[in-house]
């Protein structure tokens, strides 16, 4: 049944970033994101992590796309500004280079030696789990975090906003 | 269980697939799109081999990736906006301005 899950689960990942990538019109590729995020936070579950599968959907597919599909909106691209249909060396190159990288990764991933799961704990993947090791062992990256959102919200102000002259 | 191999595997194809994006497409939205990709795939790795290890850390590493990440987005999306107003165009080609 895992198994199962986890292939379909997969498959619709793959199929939807693969179309994200080659979606002309944005805001379609930003479905196909949105899509690509609630595939990936069923296969958080899988993994058991519960917790991190909830943060998933309401941060990407709930925040972050939402602003994605905002700023899409906000500026109304045109189809000529939406479809340089361009198609020069880059392309190639592009797509070449992550296949050779593809392939040079799988011979790394194979040698991964596939041992036996170690027993999990009774709260593993649980909010109280979690909290416990940002409060703990993780407190510096924890507020160190803070620090970086604070900084992202000033910044953001002070980008998007109009002059006033 | 699923063995990790697997999630290793479809963690490398969806950061290669964000990858190719990043060079291909030229629509700065969907550039930042395919810089979520990438970030979601790293992410799926970590959960892989915090399961796999039975260790907790890689779960604080994926909170802070989706923190690091919400920012990202908020701040790129934010510079979007600050050239579009400038320069009437979200092209990457047509934005050479810090071009050597």
């Amino acid at each position: 049944m895992e198994q199962t899950m986890f292939y379909v689960f997969a498959a619709v990942a793959l199929g939807s970033s693969l179309a994200m990538v080659m979606q002309r019109n944005p805001v379609t590729a930003a479905m196909n994101l949105v899509l690509t995020m609630f595939s990936l936070a069923a296969l958080f579950v899988l993994l058991q992590a519960h917790f991190l599968a909830v943060i998933q959907l309401l941060v990407y597919a709930g925040a972050v796309m939402v602003l994605f599909l905002f700023v899409i909106m906000f500026l109304n691209l045109t189809d000529d500004q939406m479809m340089p249909g361009r198609r020069s060396i880059l392309h190639v190159a592009g797509v070449a280079l992550a296949i050779y990288a593809l392939l040079q990764l799988r011979e790394l991933i194979e040698r991964t030696p596939a041992s036996a799961p170690k027993p999990l704990a009774a709260d593993f993947g649980t909010t109280a789990a979690i909290g416990k090791l940002l409060f703990s062992d993780y407190l510096l990256p924890f507020e160190i975090t803070s620090v970086l959102i604070l900084a992202a919200i000033v910044g953001a102000v002070v980008l998007a906003k109009r002059r006033i002259d | 269980m699923v063995p990790i191999n697997h999630n290793l595997m479809l963690s490398a194809v969806l950061f290669l697939i964000g990858v190719a994006g990043v060079l291909t497409r030229r629509n700065a939205i969907i550039v930042l799109m395919c810089v979520e990709l990438m970030l979601n795939a790293v992410n799926l790795s970590f959960l892989a081999f915090a399961r796999a290890l039975g260790d907790m850390g890689g779960h604080v590493f994926v909170f802070v990736v989706i923190a690091v990440a919400a920012a990202e987005a908020a701040v790129g999306l934010a510079i979007l906006l600050a050239v579009f107003r400038n320069k009437e165009t979200v092209n990457i080609d047509e934005l050479n301005l810090m071009r050597w």
